[in-house]
């Protein structure tokens, strides 16, 4: 016996150990419940960003990045202005005017893309 | 229209992820299904756990696949199963209601006596991995029942490959040694189940 053993042990452990096959019903109710929570994560994802937005107290999330973004935009638009300027001073009226549109054009890029991103 | 965009891309990624899952449930749920009933040693708790260890896979796969870098994922499921086995006893064990005692003396309806009928050799040796400490015994369904490699199993049990590999050539003479002590003493009991009554064995003796 433990001759046999020695001899081949590790077969008798794998012969022992041998896999088991999972009842039928096991993997059919599994699947069944992976199913459904798929459904279900995916239907309440659309539902949950929806009905979010009817909610007043989820609005203070957008609306505080807004404003962040608007200032952020803002601040931006100024910055540029200011250093056209600086660059520009020498220019007189025709070199302020083209300034200012550059400043308005600027102002319109940053709210598209702030109202894009949202 | 670029939100839309991003929707259809969203819900292909999700569908394609859940497509992967699908095939890596169709691939495991036998070693899953394998590690958790010779881990419990009960059709009903392992058929929970196998349930349990792929709701968990799920909920987490996205990550898994993201850190795998390409690497196998059924340590990854086993791992799972084995923290969840681990979970099942502690809670087991913590609740006053039921005695460690009843509900962890695991008798295995289990086929192992049809499976070794006549077969004196298998029950001992089934038996003997009921009595080895309980890394030990993991290390050894993994390899046997699971066909898993010396990486693999270091990687469902967190350590290194080297100390992976001495665990396991141990853990087969320990069970020899178990097996060839039943063997004199003519000692064929038929199973009761693989996992002692504190799931732990009978502790590391060299």
């Amino acid at each position: 016996m433990s001759e046999a053993l020695g001899n081949n042990f590790e077969g008798l452990l794998r012969e022992a150990l041998a896999p088991v096959e999972p009842p039928e019903d096991l993997a059919l109710r599994l699947e069944g419940t992976l199913e459904s929570i798929t459904e279900m994560a995916a239907e309440e994802l659309q539902e949950w960003e929806l009905s979010a937005m009817r909610d007043p107290r989820n609005w203070v999330r957008p609306a505080t990045a807004l404003v962040a973004g608007g200032g952020a935009g803002v601040a931006l638009v100024l910055l540029r202005a200011r250093r056209r300027a600086h660059g520009s001073s020498s220019g007189g009226l025709s070199g302020a005017r083209k300034s200012a549109e550059r400043t308005v054009r600027d102002l319109g890029r940053e709210t598209r893309k702030l109202l894009g991103d949202r | 229209m670029d939100e839309q965009v991003k929707e259809q891309e969203r819900k292909k990624s999700k569908s394609q992820l859940d497509a992967e899952f699908s095939d890596l449930y169709r691939a495991h749920l036998r070693d899953v299904y394998s590690y958790a009933y010779y881990r419990i040693g009960n059709h009903h708790d392992a058929e929970d756990l196998t349930e349990q260890t792929f709701l968990q896979a799920y909920r987490h796969f996205e990550r898994a696949q993201l850190q795998s870098h390409g690497r196998p994922l059924r340590p990854w499921l086993i791992r799972i199963a084995h923290n969840l086995a681990a979970n099942l006893y502690r809670d087991r064990a913590r609740k006053p209601a039921t005695p460690i005692d009843e509900s962890t003396t695991l008798i295995a309806p289990y086929t192992t006596e049809q499976l070794v009928e006549g077969r004196e050799e298998l029950t001992r040796v089934l038996g003997g991995v009921g009595r080895l400490p309980e890394d030990r015994r993991e290390a050894l369904i993994m390899r046997f029942a699971l066909g898993m490699d010396n990486r693999e199993i270091a990687r469902a049990l967190g350590r290194s490959d080297g100390a992976t590999k001495v665990l396991i050539h141990r853990a087969i003479k320990q069970l020899e040694g178990f097996v060839n002590d039943a063997g004199e003493k003519g000692d064929s009991k038929p199973l009761k189940g693989l996992v002692s009554d504190s799931g732990k064995g009978e502790g590391h003796d060299e």
